[in-house]
């Protein structure tokens, strides 16, 4: 079968099931008895294994199983999560995201992955059962699926009862035999011979004669008296090949009974088999099992929410990219319509022409929503960063994430991920102290590090926030005049925030000694630069002792943005509006001269008047000659200055478009648009004015 | 034996240039150009191809031979070389003539001012025409355009 036209399909729900894999380990992790966790992970790994054999991929399929395999126990609370069983788990599913990125890149997603799995059968084996026989003095089972209550007539009954009463040890004994077992009788047929020499058998489930032709399921039980001890009975089983599990459970008069009715009465209370010997409370049974069988359907809710949250298509990126650079076009077409209803002065065209309008910019809202992806996208992948990061740094860092829901340009999306975590790798590293500092502090020894997302205005903030050491003032200044980035002039007349925004300086990194986690050389000014690439700004604010506070402004999307129509003599240009603080108009006579540079008088202080004219070689026009200029002033973060224009054309939707790769990058220009007339106006980039 | 090759003729003056066809996009009529400001001298600007914003260049100023007022005849030859799109302003784009590769011989040092190295070679069309091919990967090479406006300045 030609699998090819599977294989999108197969990788989309392959990541989504290692995500949720990913995002529910480590919920497990923070609460490792909520097995209604553990029953989540364990469909996702089962589904990931059955796609993964279907599909042909058979180490994939290979260690998925043996993952199952160890949850299984884990849900069936034959063992109890522990550090290093989460260790091999996340081991495991980075092994499988390594296998599913091969599979991506076109290779057959093949990979080594014998000491995983190796790892991963000794806690299924070794391990596991040694937790189980230790355990076993106060188990608490719940049986195998497979098992169902062994229904007792009277005549065994009172067989068992008389034995427990003549002093012998009457048990219950359950097996199951690995799912891989290919010889299920033969296995069933050593146990039943090592039972027979150490004691009788007195009935089986399911019958003796099914089991010997292999007609059961992996697992099957049975009523046994015997002088020997439980716990050697259980480690003999357990010697034999191939079996899984085996509980051996010594039963009194009353948990005989109690399971003796139990099984009597409906296979459903399977669930309440489990019969724990030294525990003479029958009424704490049932009351463990509900236990044990109520969070089920809670995450089963959540399960069934995760894979299915709406009605929604998987939709190729490029559609969208071809649908908004239609609508582009549109919009062009648009502002050329209103243009000619404008001079053709008649009013049903206008009427039309101004309903198209309404209905083009609900268009334009849908179009834009559409390419809207919520930043949890790119946030999902940070508890687990954060995690592995505090763990190899033997920090302990809380990662509280709030406003993941907070939605972006898909453009802004593709390329906020490595920034975001530089910064957070920045904060776990650098921010967070190391435990014994933090307690030396007085702080809680679990450092936190908040990473919100939020809306305001036509701006996305995303928030990151530790609650570590701070940035130290004399450090950052001492660092940077040794690396010469200032001098110790400049340095002495900087204010704090100021000195903080060194750290975005080029050529600086405070990392003291280079770690593994950052301070590769790559210092935060590529992260700035980033950012400052998107259209957005990254900011500092922190208080020694306190934390640190990154904060980044990103534009809602990079396509369409408001700006400011401007004409130069015969030229038009257009200002994004996002960087003009207010328009106005000077006299000549307000122009001073300042140290060789023209400033003007804005509010309470003076900024500098730059002549758009001069800078652009425009030929058609000078304000100089003017007695009045008009002027926009324009900031870059704090700092504002005055651009001379000739006049105001107006406001209006943009859409963004790249000058080409011939062109190298002209200062001060950003980009180009088409306007209604069609022709094409630069973009000013009004970062480059600002010095 | 060399290959059929279908090639686009346009002029420079009097002489006659050829592009590959498979490398025109189209080939537009003047239309308006924006003035992109602080940039080569030969970048006329940029235009408005249906949407696309393509950088236009004169082929002459690109040449350094001397430019010349726009005419009814001056076309703009879009080409797309190395996922470049850009335009060429040339005084007429006329004829589109089938060559046999095996006709195109090496180019002389220069020809009506180019220099060599902007040449792929020279096809003789008929006894009295002579057909200059370009080569435009070297024409749109950025590297060396860099250079030029290094010795200028």
């Amino acid at each position: 079968m030609d699998m090819n036209q599977y294989l999108s399909m197969f990788i989309d729900e392959s990541n989504d099931h290692l995500q949720s894999l990913n995002e529910n380990m480590l919920q497990l992790e923070s609460s490792p008895d909520d097995l209604g966790i553990v029953q989540v992970i364990f469909r996702s790994a089962h589904t990931l294994k059955g796609m993964a054999a279907t599909m042909g991929f058979e180490d994939l399929a290979s260690l998925t199983h043996q993952m199952e395999n160890v949850l299984d126990l884990v849900r069936n609370e034959k063992l109890t999560m522990q550090d290093y069983i989460f260790d091999t788990l996340f081991k495991s599913l980075d092994a499988l995201e390594s296998m599913v990125q091969d599979i991506v890149q076109g290779g057959e997603g093949k990979a080594d992955v014998s000491s995983i799995v190796a790892s991963l059968q000794a806690i299924e084996r070794g391990e596991g059962a040694a937790a189980a026989s230790s355990g076993s003095t106060p188990v608490q089972e719940t049986s195998t699926p497979a098992a169902e209550g062994i229904e007792l007539d009277e005549f065994q009954f009172s067989v068992l009862n008389q034995s427990i009463a003549e002093g012998h040890q009457v048990v219950y004994i359950q097996v199951r035999l690995r799912d891989d077992c290919q010889l299920k009788a033969v296995r069933a047929y050593m146990v039943f011979e090592l039972l027979e020499r150490a004691g009788e058998i007195v009935k089986t489930f399911p019958d003796v004669q099914e089991i010997e032709q292999g007609e059961f399921e992996q697992g099957f039980s049975l009523y046994f008296i015997t002088q020997k001890d439980a716990g050697d009975l259980q480690s003999q089983i357990l010697n034999i090949s191939e079996v899984d599990t085996a509980q051996v459970i010594t039963l009194d008069h009353e948990s005989l009974e109690q399971m003796a009715m139990r099984s009597t009465a409906a296979a459903e209370t399977a669930a309440g088999l489990a019969a724990a010997p030294e525990s003479p409370a029958v009424s704490l049974q049932p009351v463990k099992a509900s236990e044990s069988v109520t969070p089920a359907p809670k995450p089963q809710a959540k399960a069934s929410g995760t894979p299915a949250p709406s009605r929604t298509i998987r939709v190729d990126i490029e559609r969208l990219d071809v649908l908004m650079n239609l609508f582009s076009e549109l919009l062009i077409d648009r502002s050329r319509l209103e243009q000619l209803a404008h001079d053709a002065k008649n009013q049903e065209l206008t009427d039309t022409v101004e309903h198209m309008s309404r209905v083009s910019s609900d268009l334009q809202n849908i179009v834009l929503k559409l390419r809207m992806v919520p930043v949890d996208t790119v946030f999902n992948r940070f508890p687990r960063m954060v995690r592995d990061l505090a763990k190899s740094l033997d920090k302990k860092i809380d990662l509280v994430i709030t406003g993941a829901e907070t939605e972006l340009d898909r453009t802004v999306i593709d390329e906020i991920g490595d920034p975001l975590v530089h910064l957070l790798r920045n904060s776990v590293d650098h921010g967070i102290e190391p435990t014994a500092d933090r307690i030396a502090a007085g702080k809680d020894e679990t450092g936190t590090v908040n990473l919100r997302a939020f809306h305001s205005g036509n701006h996305v903030f995303i928030e990151i926030e530790d609650d570590g050491r701070g940035i130290i003032r004399e450090n950052i200044i001492r660092s940077a005049i040794s690396k010469g980035v200032v001098t110790e002039d400049q340095a002495a007349a900087m204010s704090d925030s100021e000195a903080h925004q060194l750290l975005f300086a080029p050529g600086f990194s405070t990392a003291e000694k280079i770690s593994d986690v950052s301070g590769r050389g790559v210092g935060l000014d590529v992260v700035k630069s980033k950012i400052n690439a998107l259209g957005g700004n990254v900011t500092i604010y922190s208080t020694p002792g306190k934390g640190t506070n990154f904060s980044v402004q990103l534009p809602l999307t990079l396509s369409i943005i408001a700006a400011m129509l401007i004409k130069m003599g015969s030229e038009k240009f257009a200002i994004p509006l996002s960087s003009i603080v207010e328009t106005g108009i000077v006299k000549q006579g307000q122009i001073r001269t300042v140290h060789g540079i023209r400033m003007i008088p804005f509010r309470d202080s003076h900024i500098p008047i730059i002549s758009l004219s001069k800078v652009f070689n425009i030929s058609d026009f000078d304000e100089t000659e003017e007695i009045e200029t008009e002027i926009v002033v324009i900031r870059k973060g704090e700092r504002l200055a005055a651009l001379a224009i000739d006049d105001f054309i107006g406001q209006s939707e943009i859409v963004l478009k790249s000058l080409g790769k011939y062109l190298p990058a002209v200062q001060g220009v950003s980009g180009a648009t088409i306007l209604g007339d069609g022709q094409v106006a630069l973009i000013l980039d009004p970062n480059a004015f600002i010095k | 034996m060399g290959e059929e090759i279908k090639v686009i003729v346009f002029k420079l003056g009097t002489e006659e240039y050829g592009i590959e066809v498979e490398k025109v996009q189209t080939i537009e009529r003047l239309m308006p150009i924006t003035r992109v400001p602080k940039t080569y001298a030969f970048v006329k600007g940029v235009i408005n191809l249906r949407g696309v914003v393509i950088p236009v260049i004169d082929l002459r100023g690109r040449f350094n031979l001397p430019e010349v007022e726009p005419t009814e005849q001056t076309r703009i030859i879009i080409v797309a070389v190395n996922e470049m799109q850009v335009g060429f302003i040339v005084d007429s784009a006329s004829d589109v003539v089938d060559l046999n590769s095996d006709s195109i011989d090496l180019p002389p040092e220069v020809v009506g001012g180019i220099k060599a190295k902007y040449l792929r070679g020279v096809a003789k069309l008929s006894e009295d025409r002579l057909l200059v091919m370009l080569n435009l990967a070297e024409v749109l090479n950025k590297s060396e355009i860099v250079q030029l406006e290094g010795l200028e300045e």
